[in-house]
């Protein structure tokens, strides 16, 4: 069984006074079901990710199933998926089985999310902590992708210009984005002297939680011919959680014993399964909830080796012109991250750029491979593989 | 250093069996698990690696090396509950302090200056105040310090 992508949609990214989050996806999932010429009625099954009021201060609006009080009650399966940052991805591993199952053909994958402005301040019970690590102020995820930037650059040779390189085509793809957040270009210089938040990361070097809506129609292949002669076949969708020894964020300890991330599992599994080498990839999104995280990522997927990413990104590959461009359009740092909805985003984006409609920011070459990549706590990433 | 400096008339630590006085200065209670020898901190009942539900009482190594750090550059939200406000902020940093042989530690660091700070420098562990209560009771934290830089 083959799986396809008939249609996408999203929501602008940003902030949207007076509008619930339900009502995000339910725009989402229209402009999807528009993409692929069908209507509510013609879905067999849907998942719906969103963190909701899990998240201190978020929209409330947690049972992704009330959409169908949006769009329509036509009794069809609706299960609520919530599953950190991998919560997109899930509901697409999901989506993929029940066709793959061959008791459905056609089926509708959305993730939503409205968090408040400033830092995800999670609660240590939440997370099975003692009280103590969050009254310190330890329990700040910011501050972990500082600390393991920092070891990286010392164990690799990552320098600071690098960092903010990858800012700066962050924020200049997202100009591009009509749909994106952060549509101002801001220089390397003006990077490096904004605030220092977590050394070595500044300010414009990191994404902002923020509200958004991504969702797209999964149908068999045979389906998809009849709906649309220019779907994207999604080969592989695969969730990982960390292993021993892994680096995590809200870690009051970590083993001596070093190990690798659940990035590197969960990658490695999916170009198994798609029977994709990385060498292949024509454009990645990867999770760069700062900037030194796409720069790990970039090697964690097996994109490139470990300490190689100094030299490709200050030669500019990772430009959407590049060898491999990432993050085209502009990637967490741009577009902020509702957290249900991000890795929809960068499928709703890879779906566009290998269709060849991704207008300004298209990568050029006719891209055949995309790959896409989430990252978040407490140790989860979820990868797709998507071809023409 | 980081909190305003009086003259408490009592102390308690931030939580209860997370450090404890020795003869040979304070010490972290982690744990150990008798089976496979793994050690956790804080303390917790079951063990990680291989499951066993033994895990029994176990004082840290007190001196270790940087593994890596950052600063904290803006004041936290909740669930922080640190003296600090908007105005009187000047930030902290924290790291991992590996123990060698044992863990590495999450750990705030007495030294705030990126600059001041290297990874594999050693460190050894420090009970310092983290705030006072509106009862005037001082409330103390673990802490690490570069070596030679504790006093």
């Amino acid at each position: 069984v083959s799986i396809a992508i008939a249609g996408i949609g999203i929501h602008p990214f940003g902030r949207f006074e007076g509008v619930n989050g339900l009502e995000l996806g339910a725009k989402a999932v229209r402009a999807a079901l528009g993409d692929a010429g069908i209507e509510w009625g013609d879905v067999q099954f849907a998942f719906g990710g969103t963190l909701g009021g899990a998240i201190e201060g978020s929209d409330e609006s947690i049972q992704a199933d009330q959409l169908v009080g949006h769009l329509g009650l036509s009794g069809i399966p609706f299960t609520n998926v919530h599953n950190g940052c991998a919560t997109a991805g899930s509901t697409l591993a999901l989506g993929m089985a029940m066709i793959e199952s061959g008791a459905y053909d056609l089926g509708v994958c959305v993730g939503f999310d409205k968090h408040p402005r400033g830092h995800f301040n999670a609660t240590p019970e939440q997370h099975g902590l003692p009280h103590w690590y969050g009254d310190l102020g330890m329990m700040i995820t910011t501050q972990f992708f500082g600390m393991k930037i920092n070891r990286y650059m010392h164990d690799f040779g990552i320098t600071n210009s690098t960092l903010a390189k990858v800012a700066a085509k962050n924020f200049r793809n997202g100009a591009k984005n009509p749909n994106a957040w952060r549509r101002k270009p801001w220089s390397e210089e003006e990077i490096l002297e904004s605030r220092m938040l977590n050394y070595p990361l500044t300010q414009y070097m990191f994404c902002s939680p923020n509200e958004g809506a991504a969702a797209v129609v999964l149908c068999s292949e045979e389906r998809a011919r009849q709906l649309k002669d220019r779907a994207i076949r999604l080969r592989a969708v695969t969730l990982r959680t960390r292993t021993w020894g892994s680096f995590e964020v809200f870690a009051p300890w970590l083993s001596v014993e070093r190990g690798h991330a659940p990035t590197v599992d969960a990658a490695r599994a999916c170009f198994e399964a798609a029977g994709i080498a990385p060498a292949d990839v024509d454009l990645a999104q990867l999770q760069d909830g700062e900037a030194g995280a796409e720069v790990m990522h970039m090697s964690e997927t097996g994109l490139c080796a470990d300490g190689e990413q100094e030299a490709l990104i200050q030669a500019g590959e990772t430009e959407i012109g590049g060898r491999l461009p990432v993050n085209t359009d502009g990637g967490l740092i741009a577009n902020g991250e509702p957290i249900g909805a991000s890795g929809m985003r960068q499928v709703v984006e890879t779906v566009l750029q290998l269709r060849g409609d991704a207008g300004e920011r298209q990568v050029p070459g006719d891209p055949q491979v995309g790959f896409t990549q989430v990252y978040g706590a407490p140790g989860v990433s979820c990868c797709t593989i998507l071809t023409r | 250093m980081l909190t305003t400096v009086h003259m408490p008339t009592t102390h308690r630590p931030i939580a209860d069996d997370l450090f404890t006085e020795t003869a040979d200065g304070p010490r972290l209670v982690g744990g150990r698990c008798p089976r496979c020898d793994t050690v956790v901190f804080p303390r917790a009942t079951g063990c990680p690696k291989c499951g066993s539900d033994e895990v029994q009482a176990h004082l840290l190594s007190a001196r270790g090396t940087l593994f890596t750090f950052t600063t904290q550059g803006f004041l936290p939200k909740e669930p922080y509950t640190g003296p600090e406000t908007e105005e009187t902020f000047t930030g902290y940093a924290v790291g991992y302090v590996e123990l060698p042989g044992e863990v590495m530690v999450e750990t705030r660091l007495t030294e705030a200056d990126p600059a001041r700070l290297e990874i594999g420098m050693e460190m050894e562990l420090v009970i310092v105040p983290f705030r006072t209560d509106p009862d005037g009771t001082e409330v103390t934290m673990f802490a690490f310090a570069p070596l030679g830089m504790s006093s």
